[in-house]
């Protein structure tokens, strides 16, 4: 692929478009599928339909003037920042996974050992600490004071 | 008169002790939540919602609108001491608020904010006061139509001001009526987007979304710097916090300005305060003596947004609470609140729940005057709030998103979806597309499908219905006009492009 071509298709917004424009095309074929009107006037189908078109059309408007417009002069895209922050996501994700098996109060130390050893590089001693810290907290404030019923692993808790 | 006795019935609701031990701890938290950058209002009480159920309604709005208001006057904490803005709406007050301390000024600027939020905040409350029965009385004549046409008028607004993209915006707002179409239909039993699972029935709840499109993504977003700022030195006590006369006698325009400013760009929708505060500040600059010297230290250029930014805070109560039409993604979370008690704001709010809105009044009266005791002399402790790193406040926001979500109806599938939106939420933030569409157009979705379908069965299928009522046909109007006036500027400004290159 020539990098001029490589360079537009990159662009957030032409992507973000056609992931949209995609969705438009999603809601338009379920809309199709239900009552447009009934007897007793607009159905299911009806609403959805006319957001469903002005999402395709705008999306695709979207993906045109991006493709057409040059890129911005300066604007780089910081990835290590947006490597960190999808990894924080991926590991958020896989924390809500541990939830059943594991209970929320495991789930969130895991979680505030890997921020803290991790992502901010902390001692072992420090994320360790924070981590029982958070944890107690957690509990003493949503299970003992509040009496919130939060997922329990295991070892009930 | 009326007006007067109601506030006076709204009085004793506010100042019965648990109510003002929760208008404390909404401030208080608002407070606390205005200081750290990061995490805005919006946020916070999408994430606290969910533990407010089994609170009395009227006591969990008054602390949420606690959180509200009192974020305001913690926002420009962060602003004057690290010219960072702790809320969008204090991004103006670094300009002069920064340079004031750089001067040596920092408690007197910190001291203006906070008279400047004082004064401008009670100026708000006593215009919701007188601004919002009438208003009420007004919608009493609004049917389906004018309900739907009103709603586009408000997503109109919100998307024209919501980003520097009109196209991002209505995207974003079409996602958000999207989502709250997923689940069984309102007039049919017909289950909508819900890809062939039973969980997806009862839809999306909206403290997901909200939870995930704004605790996540800050926490994500804000997950890509390590580095943190340096904060100037807090002055200590409170000699060194109160402005001099003169420095008073200054800004005694700049109080007027942002109370009257801040209180109608809050009653219209999308506005919101950061743009309250930039006009604010914008006319200060216009009207002074000295506009030459706004952006080195003057105090009139951190009373102005100050003030600006907390008086939208009672302006942006009227629509919601006299029309059930949320102006911003914080309103649109508060009127989720209102639904998920089983309340309805709208023109019968304040004649069905005379306690709840009245006490509401009140306690924002009550509320403003506790702000004002606690951030004059406890700034320096509230300052030591950023002393806290990062990397413990982090996994605390998402502890307790975690907590909120799972709460709502103890199922591990929203946690799975918390996640999902966190993503999006975060995705929006890089790619500019603004989120507070995509909250209204969930919050209002629901709504503006059926007033659509119900003024079509009123017309038996007649479009015209919504063109042919004076009122709808009017917001309508308004709503076309606002949406296609950035087209007519565009298209002006390619042809002055063109031309200038042609010539």
């Amino acid at each position: 692929m020539p990098v001029a071509q490589k360079s537009w298709f990159l662009k957030g917004d032409v992507v973000s478009g056609a992931v949209l424009a995609a969705l438009g095309v999603y809601i338009i074929s379920e809309a199709r599928q239900w009552n447009y009107v009934g007897p007793e006037g607009p159905g299911p189908g009806f609403f959805p339909l006319w957001y469903g078109i002005a999402m395709m059309i705008l999306s695709l408007w979207l993906v045109v003037v991006s493709a057409v417009r040059p890129a911005a002069a300066g604007a780089k895209v910081d990835w290590t920042g947006v490597g960190r922050a999808m990894l924080v996501w991926a590991v958020f994700a896989i924390c809500t996974v541990l939830l059943k098996p594991l209970g929320l109060l495991t789930v969130l130390a895991l979680l505030t050992l890997f921020i803290v050893g991790v992502m901010y590089g902390k001692p072992l001693k420090i994320a360790c600490a924070a981590a029982a810290g958070t944890t107690v907290g957690f509990y003493l404030v949503f299970t003992l004071a509040l009496n919130v019923g939060l997922p329990v692993g295991p070892l009930g808790f | 008169m009326d007006v007067l006795a109601n506030l006076g019935h709204g009085f004793v609701v506010a100042l019965q002790p648990l109510n003002l031990f929760w208008c404390f701890a909404g401030v208080f938290l608002g407070t606390v939540v205005g200081v750290m950058p990061g995490l805005g209002p919006a946020a916070t009480i999408a994430m606290l919602l969910p533990l407010t159920f089994k609170m009395p309604p009227t006591s969990a709005l008054i602390m949420l609108a606690g959180i509200y208001y009192g974020a305001k006057y913690g926002g420009s904490t962060t602003a004057i001491l690290l010219n960072v803005p702790g809320e969008s709406a204090s991004v103006v007050t670094c300009l002069d608020g920064y340079q004031m301390a750089r001067k040596g000024r920092a408690g007197a600027a910190l001291g203006i904010a906070a008279i400047a939020s004082f004064i401008a905040g009670t100026v708000g409350v006593v215009a919701l006061m007188l601004v919002a029965p009438p208003l009420a009385k007004f919608g009493l004549a609004f049917s389906s139509p004018e309900y739907f046409a009103l709603m586009v008028l408000g997503l109109a607004m919100v998307v024209l001001l919501a980003g520097e993209s009109l196209v991002k915006a209505l995207l974003a707002m079409l996602v958000g009526l999207w989502i709250a179409g997923m689940g069984i239909d309102l007039f049919s039993d017909a289950s909508r987007f819900t890809f062939g699972n039973s969980e997806m029935l009862d839809g999306v709840d909206f403290v997901i979304v909200a939870i995930g499109v704004f605790a996540l993504s800050e926490v994500f977003a804000n997950m890509e710097q390590r580095e943190e700022g340096t904060m100037l030195p807090v002055p200590k006590g409170l000699r060194n916090l109160l402005p001099t006369l003169e420095e008073l006698k200054a800004c005694r325009f700049a109080f007027l300005n942002g109370s009257v400013v801040g209180f109608i760009i809050g009653v219209l929708p999308g506005a919101g305060s950061t743009i309250a505060s930039f006009i604010s500040y914008g006319l200060e600059k216009a009207v002074s003596k000295h506009p030459e010297k706004f952006g080195t230290g003057v105090p009139e250029g951190v009373a102005a947004p100050e003030g600006a930014n907390n008086s939208e805070t009672g302006g942006a109560l009227v629509p919601l609470l006299t029309l059930g039409i949320p102006g911003s993604g914080t309103t649109a979370i508060l009127l989720a609140a209102f639904v998920l008690w089983g309340l309805k704001p709208g023109p019968l709010m304040i004649q069905d729940n005379p306690e709840l809105f009245w006490g509401l009044v009140a306690s924002m009266y009550v509320g403003n005057v506790m702000l004002l005791v606690l951030n004059l002399p406890l700034i320096p402790l509230f300052a030591q709030i950023l002393k806290l790193p990062s990397y413990l406040l982090y996994p605390i926001i998402l502890g307790i998103s975690l907590v909120g979500v799972y709460t709502v109806s103890s199922s591990l599938f929203d946690c799975y979806m918390l996640a999902a939106f966190g993503l999006l939420g975060y995705l929006m933030r890089r790619l500019d597309y603004p989120s507070a569409p995509l909250i209204l157009g969930l919050v209002l979705g629901d709504s503006m499908e059926r007033a659509l379908r119900q003024s079509l069965m009123m017309s038996q299928g007649d479009l015209g219905i919504l063109v042919s009522r004076p009122i709808s046909a009017t917001m309508l109007f308004l709503a076309v006009l606002l949406l296609i006036m950035p087209l007519f500027r565009k298209v002006n400004s390619w042809r002055v492009r063109a031309i200038e290159e042609n010539g």
